[in-house]
Parts: structure tokens; sequence; C-alpha cells
């Protein structure tokens, strides 16, 4: 590869790829991140290669394999550009097809998206009702660039936010341009990033100073971090070259978790590419500015998301938080001062340096600018990476952009902010998006996840779900925690068991908000969200639970039976699906249940088409 | 010098110091469970937390692991430090009943009960042996392994540890192992939380769960001397 000396090589080769695009050539895009690949991407991308090469199309098309662009649910599909054509959930047959209407400029009708009121085919992605709402400022980019090809991403005005700072010249004036934007960080917490910058810049440099980019993102549900890490690697290189010539950082580590292989390897080959390139290791592009980023693989545990643990991983030692102050700013890694961001707060710098800090604020509120990434999972219709505006309702996202309620239960609560978020009820659904507003309702930002649950969900499951991730993925040294948490969890369990008492609520309550108050990191602090904002807004559930013995849900195994009502019809479904032999009839006369071989496992339930099986 | 306040009266300590040396300096009490002079503060058992800061952005903080900072003020016996303090010796209880050093700090705190499912897990992962074998002994014979309800305390694989020379210290600082209750001999039990209550045998179901743990019952035997 050419290795550039000065911006005016990165300048030139920018304007050089851009006058050798050629933008007319019709494209295939296939979305191949790991939700892609999961549904079949991979044979998608073999076929549409081999039927560009044995028709000798490849002066006539382009194909192009990005990571996922949002719509997961919808996987693997194919955007055709330049019309912007979406084909939802492509089997292998229809490639040929749709190659041969790229190449001719027309659409096939009849595997364009439906309109789930009307029926209508919808053309444009950017017409779906799941785009509709969305402000894609950071991920729109995925769907124009190809991970693994730099050159791809320089043509898309990639880096070009780090010949402006280099421009600029004054780490000062990156500092304030990034204050200025309001940028908060995406990591959970919300901290200012431009003041964590200046805090880096204000410190002596002894022996260098490090950024990091924290990718563990640990939380079940949610991976709105891999799919930057996936779909624009590059992103994130340029956001941290431009900290590092802000802040006089020396050294970039980027802690992945090895569960996401794609993301490294992606990682891997983005890094190598800007380093043979120039753009990262001794005087990058004769600036003066020496920096290079390591990618460092952490083994999983969600505790080592928090930063003081996370620095303990990349020393070597055990992931356990400690004490702050000192911030890792003053004593991070190896006792030099340290920043460490979020994967999407890095991606988001260069959206600021490019536009201007101006146009960023104009998104979102006035203590919450830009825009926020969210993973909307559970018990909806449209699941997937949504990014929007911050300030934007949860009504909005759960009805407008994610469809709403997937079958005929009504949607009950969301829960955000990961296993230490809490649930909020639909009807607080009115409730903007942002920092604050969520905390004031109990629960957290988090970095993202969000799970919707209907009626079908039962809060004490999901209390008592969130309180044994938490209690496994503690770090376990603060005992409040390490104990509090295994405590809850017993309390909940008796509860859903039907042997909780109106007095282990109480005792739940008390003991949820001291280990609130006495653990030493974050994990413990917000640990107790599950439990203090179900009992909060869900109380009645939990005292159902213990004074009748019942499971309004019908969930809570030992305090629901199943039975046939007279609507069987004695199709034979549940008895074949049944695990237990529990179920007996004869064919075409009503079925039943023996309750003493029944393991409320649900199976009956879920094949039964005629709704004869009622739980109670 | 660093300038604080502490239950409203100032002290200036040196840099460096904690909340609880500079506790402890102006004499105000504070209990503390896996911290040990000589060894480095961890901060593991939560029992010296101390109230910090001002109305809504106050809150709790161990006081053997946080720094003495310009201008803060310290209280150590708000009551919502005492009522974390409670919880957390509840959870001790349940945990390791039989504990002389944490049925004292119980006595101390007038908690007389426990409400949990009683366990007897002993080892409560203060890390004092840890610590100490590390830092006094030198050897690094043990560590921490696993984490969250699978933590624990050990030799390597749980093999001989070449190194370990058998000096003791970690059952000498040890508050779960070392001092047991020694509930059939009064003298020996400080706390004589056993022996100045009347026989459980009347009131059964208030001792079930009593944070001494006696099994059998000798509350009796020990009335009769
Ligand atoms: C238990 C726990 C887990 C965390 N996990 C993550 C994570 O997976 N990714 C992340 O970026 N931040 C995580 N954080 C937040 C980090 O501690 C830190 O605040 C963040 O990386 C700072 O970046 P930001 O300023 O860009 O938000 C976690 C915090 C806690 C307490
Ligand atoms: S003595 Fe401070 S946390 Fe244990």
């Amino acid at each position: 590869m050419i290795k550039l000396n000065t911006i005016f090589d990165l300048n030139a080769l920018h304007d050089r790829l851009i006058s050798s695009a050629k933008p007319e050539i019709p494209t295939v895009v296939i979305t191949a991140g790991t939700c892609g690949q999961a549904s079949g991407a991979n044979d998608l991308i073999r076929i549409a290669k081999r039927e560009i090469l044995t028709r000798g199309l490849t002066e006539r098309l382009h194909l192009r394999v990005t990571g996922c662009h949002g719509y997961c649910e919808m996987e693997p599909s194919v955007l055709v550009e330049p019309r912007g054509t979406f084909y939802p959930n492509v089997g292998i047959d229809d490639i040929p097809e749709i190659i041969d209407a790229a190449v001719k400029g027309i659409t096939i009708d009849s595997l364009l998206f439906k309109e789930p009121v009307t029926s209508e085919p919808v053309e444009k992605q950017s017409d779906l009702p799941f785009y509709k709402k969305q402000v894609r400022t950071i991920l729109s980019a995925n769907e124009k660039i190809d991970p693994i090809r730099i050159f791809n991403y320089i043509e898309n005005d990639g880096y070009s936010a780090l010949m402006k700072v280099f421009g600029i010249g004054k780490s000062s004036r990156i500092i304030a341009e990034i204050k200025a934007s309001n940028l908060r960080g995406r990591g959970g917490a919300g901290f200012p990033t431009g003041l964590k910058w200046q805090f880096l810049a204000d410190q002596p440099s002894r022996n260098g100073k490090y950024l990091v980019c924290n990718a563990d993102e640990g939380d079940p549900g949610a991976y709105m971090d891999r799919s930057i890490l996936e779909g624009n690697p590059h992103s994130i290189i340029e956001g941290m070259i431009i900290g590092a010539y802000a802040t006089g950082a020396t050294e970039g580590i980027i802690y992945v978790r090895n569960e996401y292989p794609l993301a490294i390897k992606h990682l891997l080959i983005a890094l190598r590419q800007a380093r043979d390139l120039g753009l990262l290791g001794e005087n990058i592009l004769g600036t003066g500015l020496s920096f290079d980023i390591k990618l460092v693989k952490g083994a999983g545990a969600f505790v080592c998301g928090e930063e003081t643990a996370l620095i303990k991983s990349i020393e070597g030692k055990m992931g356990e938080p400690r004490q702050r102050p000192p911030f890792p700013t003053q004593a991070g890694i190896n006792g030099n001062p340290t920043a460490i961001n979020n994967v999407e707060t890095w991606a988001n710098i260069p959206v600021i340096i490019r536009n201007g800090a101006e146009s960023f604020r104009s998104i979102g509120t006035k203590n919450n600018s830009g825009t926020k990434i969210f993973s909307l999972v559970g018990k909806i219709k449209n699941t997937g990476r949504v990014e929007v505006p911050m300030g934007i309702t949860i009504g909005e996202i759960i009805y407008d952009i994610g469809g709403g309620p997937v079958g005929k239960a009504k949607i009950k609560a969301v829960q955000t902010g990961g296993p230490s978020g809490g649930c909020i009820p639909s009807d607080k659904f009115d409730l903007t998006i942002d920092y604050d507003s969520l905390a004031e309702a109990g629960s957290i930002m988090g970095s993202g996840g969000m799970i919707v649950m209907d009626e079908h969900t039962c809060m004490v499951d999901v209390a008592k779900y969130f309180m044994n991730f938490l209690k496994e993925e503690s770090c376990g040294k603060c005992f409040t925690c390490r104990k509090g948490t295994q405590r809850m969890y017993e309390i909940l369990d008796d509860v859903s068991n039907g042997e909780g008492s109106l007095e282990g609520l109480e005792l739940l309550e008390e003991l949820a908000n001291s280990v609130k108050d006495t653990t030493m990191c974050q994990l413990g602090q917000t640990a107790p969200n599950p439990v203090l904002s179900t009992l909060h807004y869900f109380r009645d559930e939990y005292e159902q639970h213990v004074e009748k013995g019942k499971c309004p849900a019908g969930v809570c195994r030992s305090l629901i039976t199943y039975s046939i009502t007279e609507k069987c019809n004695g199709c034979t479904a549940c008895l074949r699906a049944c695990p237990e032999e529990a179920i007996s009839g004869k064919k075409k006369e009503r079925h039943s249940i023996d309750q003493s071989k029944c393991t409320q496992c649900g199976a009956c339930w879920s094949v039964c088409k005629f709704d004869a099986v009622e739980v109670l | 010098m660093i300038n604080l306040t502490i239950n409203g009266l100032d002290v200036s300590v040196e840099e460096g110091s904690t909340l609880l040396e500079a506790a402890q300096y102006l004499g105000f009490p504070i209990p503390t469970l896996c911290h040990m002079e000589g060894l480095s503060p961890y901060g593991a058992c939560r029992l010296c937390v101390v109230e910090i800061g001002e109305g809504e952005k106050s809150k709790l903080v161990s006081s053997c692991t946080y720094p003495a900072e310009e201008g803060l003020k310290v209280r150590t016996a708000s009551a919502r430090v005492v009522r974390a303090r409670k919880m957390i010796i509840e959870l001790l209880l349940a945990s390791c009943p039989q504990s002389k050093t944490i049925q004292d700090l119980a006595s101390k705190l007038e908690v007389r009960q426990q409400r949990f499912r009683q366990e007897h897990e002993d080892c409560i992962l203060c890390g004092l042996c840890v610590r100490m074998c590390e830092e006094q002994m030198m050897a690094k014979a043990i560590g921490f392994r696993g984490r969250g309800e699978k933590r624990s305390i050990g030799t390597p694989f749980d093999i001989k540890s070449d190194v370990c020379r058998f000096c003791g210290g970690c059952i000498y600082v040890c508050p779960a192992c070392q001092l047991r209750c020694t509930y059939n001999e009064p003298e020996k039990a400080i706390c004589g939380g056993c022996a100045n209550l009347s026989p459980p045998c009347v009131e059964i179901d208030r001792f079930n769960d009593m944070m001494c743990y006696m099994d059998p019952c000798v509350a009796c035997e020990i009335e009769k001397d």
C-alpha cells in the first residue's frame, strides 16, 4: 500500500478516489454483520459473486458487503443503489433476479417490503416506517462502507475530520469544539466528553498517556457497539487519532470482548490498513503526532466494562473496580493518565468535527445533544438497532419505529439500560429519552439496550432474571454487592415459587436500597434497579404472587396450571408436543392434562392453534 | 495538609490520608472488618461506610479507601450510615453466624436478629488473608478466584502451594475462622449475647434465626453455671 507522508497526500488520495468513483453504476449492497451472517448473508454473497463473474457483469454492477444497517428483523437484506431499493429477507434464489433487475434499473415488486397495514409495497429503504423517524448520523455510514476497505471509508469523507483537525492545528480548539457540542459519553453515565478530554490534556505526561475505546458491551440484549465495530471500524480509529491530537495521548487501546470475532477481525484489518497508510504510528502525516492503537481482548466479564476494572484487565490483573478518586484521567493504566470512552462516543467525534459542534447540537435537546443508538429487542414487531435524536419519547420508538406489539398482547413495560437498568411502565411511555429523565424514572440510559415486555411477561420473573445475571457477574469484591444480589435473588425466587411473604417484600426493598447505597462501583449501585423499579411500578404483581399465589402473567411455573377448554377440537397437536406425556385424549375429542405429570413448560400452549389451552 | 470537616469538626490531615484515618485521629469510632493496619486498604466489607457531600449529591463511601479531600464534609454516624451498617451486619450474620468478630460488631450496633435464610458459609471474602500473605509474609501463596457468587480464596489450582511456609498468618487475621463463637465457654464469650439472654426454649420462634448459631441450644446450661 502507498504511504501517506503529508496531509496533502491524504487530500490528494481522497480527491483521486472521488474522481474515479462511478456512482452511476448500480451497486448491490449485502448486509453481512453478525446478524446478517447468522441469517445466511454469506450464502447470498457467494451466489452474488458467482453470478456477477459468470455473467461478466463486473463493469456494469458493483457489489458491496457491509455491516448491519439496523433492521435485523429483515436480515438478510439487500439494498440496491443508487435507487435505494430495499429487499428484505432475501433468499438465495432471489439473488439472480435481483441482480438482473439492478442491471436493468428496475425493481421487483414481489420482493419488496409490504407496508404492514395496507400491504402496499414500499420500495425505498428511507420510506420504511422503521427508518422514517430515525436520525442516522452514525449508522447511515454503515450502508456506504465496506468495513475492510479503507479506501471505501476515505471515499465517503472518512479521515476528513482528521484533516480538518490537523488544519486547525491547536489542541485547545479541538477540545473546545467537543465541549461546545455538549457530547455526553454514550457508555452509560453520560459524562461530558469534552471535559474528560480536558482533564487528560491537563495532566502532565511522564510515561505517556492513554486513550481507551471501551468495546466491552456486556449487557444482555445489547449490540449497538458491535455493529459500529463491525460496520465502520475506521470511524473509531479516526475518532481516537483526533482524541490523541487533542489530549496529547501517546497510546490507544481498543478493549473488545472476545465474543465479538467479526468485530475483532474487522478492527485488526482496519488498524493494519491505517498503519500501512501512515495514519497510525510515528509522525502521522508529517504533523509530529505519534500515536498507535493496540487491540486488547476481554474475556467477557460484564464488570470489565466498568472503567477501573477495565484498566485492571488491560494491566493483566483480575477485573475488579477500585476506588475513584483517583480517576482514570489522574491515574489509569499502569498509573498513567487515561481517558476511556465508549465506542459510540468515539464514533461521534469525526461527525462533530466534520459538521461542526453547532450542527451536532441542533439535534436532540439542550443538555442531551446528538443521537443515541438503541438496540430494540423483546416483544416487538421490528427488532433492530435504531438511532434516534435524544429527547424522542419512548412511545415513538416502540410504536412508530418498533411497530408496536407482535401479537394481541399489549405492551406492558420497557426495560432500558441493560441488566442494571429499570423497567418503565407503558403509562410512562411519553417520557423523553435522555440521561436525566430516565434516571428520574428509576432507570438508566446505560449503553442503550431496550427490552420490550408485554402482558405475558412477569415482572417478578424479569427482576429475577436480571438478578441472576448480576449475582454471577458482580466482581464479588464488595460484600454488599456479592451477597446482596444473591439474597435479592433468593427472595425473588421465593416469591416466584409462591413462598414469598409481605415481610419478605419489605426486606427485599430495604436490602435493595442498602445495596444501592453501600457498594463501591456502579455495578452494585445500579444492581437493585430492576428490583426497585418493578417494586415501584408493579407492586401489585408482587403482591398477587405472595398473597394470592397467582402469577398474573402466567409465567412463574409453580403458580400456574394449564388446562384444556371446550374450544379443543382434538387435533392432537398438544398431545404430540408434550414432552412429559401428560396430555391424553382421542383424535377429534377434547383432550385433558394430567396435572400430576405436567411441568408447566407451556409447549401445549404454544402449539395450540385454537386458543384451547388456558393458563390460570 | 488537607482540611476537611468530620461531624462538624474541622480537621487537617496529611495528603494521602484516608477518611478512616482522619476520623480515628479525631476519635470518632468507625467499625471495620476488612481493614487492618499494615495491610493495604481494600474496601470489601463496606462496614466502614461514611456519608460525604451534602443534599442531593451526598453519598456513602468506604472510609478505609476514600482519600481525604479538601473541603469535604463527612458524617460518620448519620441515620443513613447506621441503617446501611445494620443491613451489612445482618448480611454478615446470615452468612457467617459463628464468627466472634461479627457477633461483637452486631452487639455494638444492636443487631439482634437477621432476616435472611441462615447459611454457614463462613468465608466472607474480606481478603485479609490474601493481603497478609502477600504484603506481610511476602509469599503470595493464596489469592482470589472467580467472580460473583463463585468467588473464592485459595491456592492456584487448589494444590499445595510451593511458596506457602505454613506461617499461619492467614488464619491469624481471619475474622471468620480464627475467632469462633465459644458459646459453651461463657468466660471467653466477649459479646455475652448468648449468656445474657433468657433461655430461648420458651420463645423458640424468636430465636430461630438468631444471630448466634447455637445447635444444640445450651443457653440454659450457661444460666445454671
Ligand atoms: C458494570 C458496568 C459495566 C459497564 N459496561 C460498559 C460497556 O460495556 N461499555 C461501555 O462503553 N461502558 C461501560 N460502562 C461504563 C464505563 O465505566 C465508562 O463510564 C464508560 O466507558 C465511559 O465512556 P463514555 O464517557 O464515553 O460513556 C460500564 C459501567 C459499569 C458500572
Ligand atoms: S473496613 Fe472499609 S470496607 Fe471493610
